[in-house]
């Protein structure tokens, strides 16, 4: 790892003032869960470090006015364990309390999740040159496509990347129309979270609108009835403690036995966190029943393109989303 | 579990950290702390920019100036002599490394030792003592929750912040918020079961 220095910075406008005074190899860092991590793989090298995780306030969560409110520097655990979140937004919470551990949750925050990196193997272990990849290193190929591939996208790859994007609460933030609020040396603005991910198309190495120096200072939720009858459900390898195979975050807004609006978003099978616009539309106006929600499943992966190990990712994120659909709708537990 | 080896260690490094006072200095830890293990090279650490920072350690100051990549964990086994968390991935993956900051549970190994500046760190060693057993310790032995028992120092200080934070009423609950903690033993059952014994015996913080 290269020689590092290190700042606390205790407001936003400090931090700002410290990124542009520290120059060149400048990074903000929160919990350190994520870049920490790739520091230690040679994957990341910054040269200065600017510690924004304990920023004054930035931790608030605020459940009371017309929106929600995240504080970049809220831990995951806590958002995890808000009582008006768990009750009246279950797909929020449950984003956050299936990702990671418990210590991990106690480290991360809500703002640095947004901007976590992927987690493919040949991006993360490829520092040593073995592997040649166009995220970490622009124009080197992918080793992802036609490599080991079980884990990769089936949504929204191109010819130079198909790397999952890895964060779950990320997904249910897009299923819930949030906005991230930002600061930089330019002043403030906020940027609906469809525009924050980027596909990867020709430029993987672009993931996220936002400049360096900039810092993601909160989080909005408009407030929606939707919330009430919400579910995140993650399949993985094992039961806890993993990344996802296949997720879904769905909200319905119903008027009585019939949908009005859904709210649905994919995980751990696409390049971005993925919004099903065609799903939401076959829902509407309809009644949930098991037929209903797997051809919305099928409807969200009609798009899909398998590699040569992951094809049971289609088969399984439409059944993960049927299931939640279900959930949400209260048809089942 | 903190063995007789260990608690040495900590032996040495406490009065050591008296003696100095609130000021730990390197040349002064690195040697007594690679003595007690028995190990006979350390390796030189490469030169970087460092931080100076402050904390409580286990109800004790402590300060000293470490290289800004330094891990807490690291911080902890190579620099206080605290060899309790243990190394088992080093990225946030298996829980060997958990202790508490501030009473809160975390992975050492992917916090910045620089992030401690002012903060209480908790590790296996501050928990009891051996003839003070803490009750979860205690509960580790009644139920055998351990083979090898390299897991257990960090299933234990995650065991006691599972409990705290209220959620180890069910074996399911425990379960799923003992999962960050990897045990290649399979000492799964008994680790639950001593969750369970010890947790009425501890108070949620
Ligand atoms: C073993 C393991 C398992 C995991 N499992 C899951 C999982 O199942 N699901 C899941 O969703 N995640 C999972 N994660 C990822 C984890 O949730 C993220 O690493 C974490 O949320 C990142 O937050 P942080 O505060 O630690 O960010 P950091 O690591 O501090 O920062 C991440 C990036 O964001 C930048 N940054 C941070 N905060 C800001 C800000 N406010 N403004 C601008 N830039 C900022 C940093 O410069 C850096 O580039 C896992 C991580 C590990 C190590
Ligand atoms: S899939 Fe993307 S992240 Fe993985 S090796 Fe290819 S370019 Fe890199
Ligand atoms: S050593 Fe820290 S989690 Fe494995
Ligand atoms: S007791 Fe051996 S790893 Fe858990």
């Amino acid at each position: 790892m290269r020689s590092l220095s290190y700042v606390r910075a205790g407001n936003v406008r400090e931090a700002i003032e410290a990124f542009a005074a520290a120059g060149e190899g400048a990074r903000y860092i929160a919990g350190g869960t994520t870049l920490y991590d790739l520091m230690k793989l040679g994957v990341e090298r910054p040269a200065h470090l600017i510690d924004i995780a304990s920023l004054e306030g930035a931790d608030r969560i605020d459940t009371r006015g017309d929106v929600l409110f995240f504080g970049a520097g809220a831990l995951m655990a806590d958002v995890a364990e808000d009582d008006v979140i768990r009750r009246d937004y279950p797909v929020l919470a449950e984003s956050l309390s299936k990702a990671a551990s418990q210590q991990l949750r106690n480290m991360a925050t809500v703002g640095g999740n947004l901007l976590q990196r992927t987690r493919c193997p040949y991006f993360r272990n490829g520092a040593i040159g073995a592997y040649p990849c166009n995220k970490r290193e622009p124009g080197s190929g992918c080793a992802g496509i036609g490599g080991v591939d079980r884990g990769q996208a089936v949504l929204g790859a191109s010819d130079a990347c198909n790397a999952v994007s890895p964060g779950d609460w990320p997904v249910a933030l897009t299923a819930m129309d949030a906005t991230i609020e930002i600061s930089g040396p330019a002043g403030t603005r906020s940027v609906p979270i469809s525009d924050f991910y980027r596909l990867p198309g020709n430029t993987p190495h672009l993931e996220f609108a936002i400049e360096a120096g900039e810092i993601v200072t909160g989080i909005s939720v408009p407030k929606t009835a939707a919330g009430r009858n919400s579910t995140y459900l993650k399949v993985r390898d094992r039961e806890s403690y993993a990344f996802a195979l296949a997720s879904a975050a769905v909200a319905l807004r119903m008027d009585g036995n019939h949908v009005r609006q859904a709210h649905i978003a994919l995980g751990g099978v696409a390049t971005r966190p993925w919004r099903a616009r065609e799903a939401e539309a076959l829902l509407n106006a309809q009644t949930i029943d098991r037929e209903i929600a797997l051809a919305a499943g099928r409807a969200a992966f009609a798009d899909a393109r398998a590699g040569e190990h992951n094809a049971f990712k289609i088969e399984l994120g439409a059944r993960t989303l049927a299931d939640a659909i279900m959930i949400a709708g209260g048809k089942i537990q | 579990m903190s063995d007789a080896h260990d608690s040495k260690i900590f032996e040495v490094t406490r009065r050591q950290v008296l003696e100095v006072g609130t000021i730990v200095s390197m040349s002064g830890m690195l040697p007594a702390a690679a003595q007690a293990q028995g190990s006979v090279s350390q390796p030189t650490p490469e030169n970087g920019a460092t931080v100076r920072v402050s904390f409580q350690i286990n109800g004790q100051p402590g300060a000293m100036e470490i290289d800004a990549r330094a891990s807490l964990l690291d911080m902890l086994r190579e620099r206080l002599g605290l060899a309790g968390a243990k190394k088992g991935c080093d990225h946030g993956q298996c829980g060997a490394c958990t202790v508490h900051i501030d009473g809160r549970r975390v992975a050492s190994c992917l916090t910045l030792a620089a992030k401690v500046d002012g903060r209480t760190v908790t590790t296996i060693e501050g928990i009891g003592s051996a003839d003070a057993l803490h009750p979860m310790q205690q509960a580790f032995i009644d139920h055998d929750a351990l083979q090898c028992g390299y897991c257990t120092p960090g299933q234990i200080m995650a065991a006691i912040a599972c409990v705290k934070e209220g959620h180890a009423s069910t074996p399911e609950d425990i379960r799923e918020y003992m999962s960050g903690n990897i045990c290649r033993c399979g000492a799964y059952v008994g680790i639950v079961a001593a969750i369970q014994q010890a947790a009425p015996q501890i108070e949620r913080g």
